[in-house]
């Protein structure tokens, strides 16, 4: 990847054709970005476009995938959530403190549900204070970022949970209908969400919350009722996609998903949605999030140290931004 | 974010002609407060537990954070001037092994020193220049860097341990007046960034930007130099806590320290530094890196396990905010 990669397209007459406004779309600029990196990647390694590597990133991307839609909505209304990551942790540690017979043993099925009620009311407490005490998002998840990993700690002393049942892996090693089972859940989840901004009121309030909450507030939408329901929502999901991936690694540890918002939040952006609310699609996060596990695995299949790809999404991430501002700038569609 | 009831006023000047009127103020302020809390604190677990209040154990107290207390000096303006910067786990990661790499290559101690402080100035430039001129927010700008930096360690030197650094390269393990070198540190940053965002033109100027950087333009405040300033004061912080932690323990890892970044914005924050911008004073980031340290020893001393110790600091960011808020309200009342 370098950046002359980049296709930057001037536009030759702004607001012109409906052709050239698609071209000049975040998600179509993304779309050829990815493109030429996967053609690109694919000639460096012949592992990279094989159905079973790109069934097992499916698999990888699954979690970070589920946490990203409801992150979607947050960032929409222009706020953020970056507890998502220790409420996965905290929900990944309930299920093994309530499942290990040393502490509380009970069944995993029931384990599973206390599990993910607790992630869904770390989210929902997240809203309520956001809404009621009129904490800034920021603030209020970064505090709970802090609160929901250090109870993780606290109730685990640092202890691992293993030895789950043979049916608990299914979700998370086995396949279903010849794709890992976990992917199913996140296509579905994707479609959901994805109908759910684009075509129904409480999406289109959710951008309207982003644009003028003010405004939002005096044209009738429930406004504290939305920010609630997407705070809860973005529990639920990071506590759904903790399960998934404590059946996925069949052990449970204090530290799981520690710094995990972050690649989340950078999924969202990459994928054109403003930081400052107001805009933004679920198409757009799905192609950030596959550009950068494509990116991550094909430059490791080539030979690039694990970790170090992450400079790629580093780069590629502000390059986008950058680029999206420019051409942003010169069709004069930015406010 | 018109209906926050965070309104973006700076600190009022404690101006009012009568004095109990201005001690009260200082009271109630987030500094009197923080230091209140301290004071308590230490009193009332040094009346019962001997050892907590042994000389070694308040000066660890003390110098154990330190350098967290001189990078929230940078945060602190940073967050003052509207901006943030989350990257800055990674680029101590960069710089500590920088001051090894350099001290074990041969290179005399002082430029060891000084040149990981110029780096940090250099990327909180790049940041900056993102920032200031390309519009990017900083949130994004700075998670790119923390990717880049964090990946360009593992690149370079994939996890690696430095040792064998010379005896004089142990800046943080010296003493100066019997006083040890990261409390002077830690003392100084304050003193500094608080009279110099008080006081000098600049400062105030930051302060300006980050209440409303468009009145600040109109104003004729140069609003793109101003975000570059507070950039780069916050990498010469960064620096200079990364040459202290490299040169406290005998040797260098080469990884990001966990979570350094929420540590600092952490006590930016619970020392009265609003999110927003605007308002706050750098004095109050020092005594919340403080406060945290001595809840952190206190917890040991009263026999709680340290695991609960994030539990703890999540629930002294809710509770300050929640008495700000409170206190605002109550102010915006009257």
């Amino acid at each position: 990847m370098t950046v002359s990669e980049t296709p930057i397209q001037p536009p030759q007459r702004p607001g012109g054709e409906g052709i050239m406004r698609l071209l000049l779309k975040q998600e179509t600029v993304l779309a050829i970005i990815l493109v030429i990196a996967v053609l690109v990647l694919s000639t460096q390694t012949d592992k990279f476009l094989t159905k079973d590597n790109i069934l097992n990133q499916g698999r990888l991307l699954t979690e970070v995938a589920l946490m990203a839609m409801p992150m979607t909505f947050i960032i929409i209304t222009g706020g953020i959530d970056l507890s998502v990551g220790s409420i996965f942790g905290l929900t990944a540690i309930v299920l093994g403190y309530c499942f290990d017979p040393k502490n509380l043993g009970l069944p995993l099925e029931v384990a599973i549900v206390i599990a993910i009620a607790v992630g869904t009311l770390a989210g929902f407490i997240n809203g309520l204070f956001i809404v009621r005490m009129g904490v800034p998002p920021l603030i209020m998840t970064l505090a709970t970022l802090a609160l929901f990993r250090g109870l993780a700690e606290g109730i685990s002393q640092a202890r691992s949970v293993r030895g789950y049942p043979e049916w608990f892996a299914q979700l998370g090693q086995k396949d279903f209908a010849g794709a890992p089972t976990q992917l199913w859940v996140a296509i579905i989840v994707i479609f959901i969400t994805g109908i759910v901004l684009a075509r129904t009121t409480f999406g289109r309030s959710l951008y309207a919350i982003g644009n003028n909450e003010l405004g939002a507030r005096f044209s009738g939408i429930a406004v504290d009722r939305v920010k609630l329901l997407i705070y809860t929502f973005s529990g639920f999901m990071a506590a759904i996609a903790g399960y998934i991936y404590v059946s996925r690694v069949g052990t449970t540890r204090s530290d799981m998903g520690t710094g995990l918002e972050l690649d989340v939040i950078a999924a969202v952006v990459l994928g054109g949605t403003s930081i400052f609310g107001g805009s933004g699609t679920v198409l757009g996060t799905v192609i950030g999030l596959i550009m950068i596990q494509l990116l991550k695995d094909g430059l490791s299949l080539s030979g690039v140290k694990g970790d170090a790809t992450i400079v790629i999404v580093g780069i590629v991430l502000i390059l986008s931004i950058m680029v999206n501002n420019f051409i942003q700038r010169r069709t004069g569609a930015s406010a | 974010m018109t209906v926050t009831p965070l309104p973006n006023t700076t600190p009022a000047p404690a101006l009012a002609p009568n004095r109990m009127r201005s001690l009260r103020n200082l009271i109630i302020s987030q500094e009197g407060i923080l230091l209140l809390v301290i004071i308590v604190l230490m009193v009332s677990v040094g009346a019962s537990k001997e050892n907590f209040r042994a000389p070694k154990n308040l000066t660890d107290i003390f110098q154990s954070n330190a350098y967290l207390a001189v990078a929230a000096v940078g945060m602190s303006i940073l967050i003052i001037s509207g901006n943030i910067d989350i990257s800055i786990g990674s680029l101590v990661g960069v710089l500590t092994i920088l001051a090894g790499t350099m001290v074990t290559n041969g290179f005399p101690v002082w430029l060891c020193w000084l040149v990981p402080v110029l780096v940090g100035m250099l990327v909180g430039a790049v940041n900056g220049f993102f920032v200031a001129y390309l519009r990017i927010p900083a949130i994004v700008v700075t998670l790119g860097m923390l990717s880049i930096l964090k990946g360009s360690l593992i690149i370079v030197l994939g996890g690696t341990t430095i040792t064998g650094m010379p005896p004089d390269f142990f800046l943080a393990q010296q003493d100066w007046l019997g006083i040890p070198t990261p409390i002077w540190f830690m003392v100084i940053a304050a003193i500094i960034g608080t009279v110099w965002m008080r006081y000098s033109s600049t400062g105030r100027a930051i302060y300006a930007v980050g209440g409303n950087a468009e009145a600040a333009r109109l104003s004729g405040i140069n609003t793109r130099r101003i975000t570059m300033t507070a950039f780069i004061i916050n990498g010469l912080c960064v620096g200079v806590c990364s040459v202290m932690l490299a040169t406290q323990f005998n040797s260098i890892q080469a990884s990001v320290p966990v979570g350094l970044e929420l540590k600092v914005i952490t006590a930016a924050v619970v020392g009265g530094v609003s999110i927003l911008g605007g308002t706050g004073l750098v004095v109050g980031s020092t005594l919340a890196t403080i406060l945290l340290s001595a809840i952190g020893s206190a917890m040991i001393f009263v026999g709680i396990s340290a695991y609960w110790i994030n539990a703890v600091r999540g629930t002294l960011i809710l509770v300050t905010v929640l008495v700000d808020i409170y206190r605002r309200r109550r102010l915006n009342r009257r």
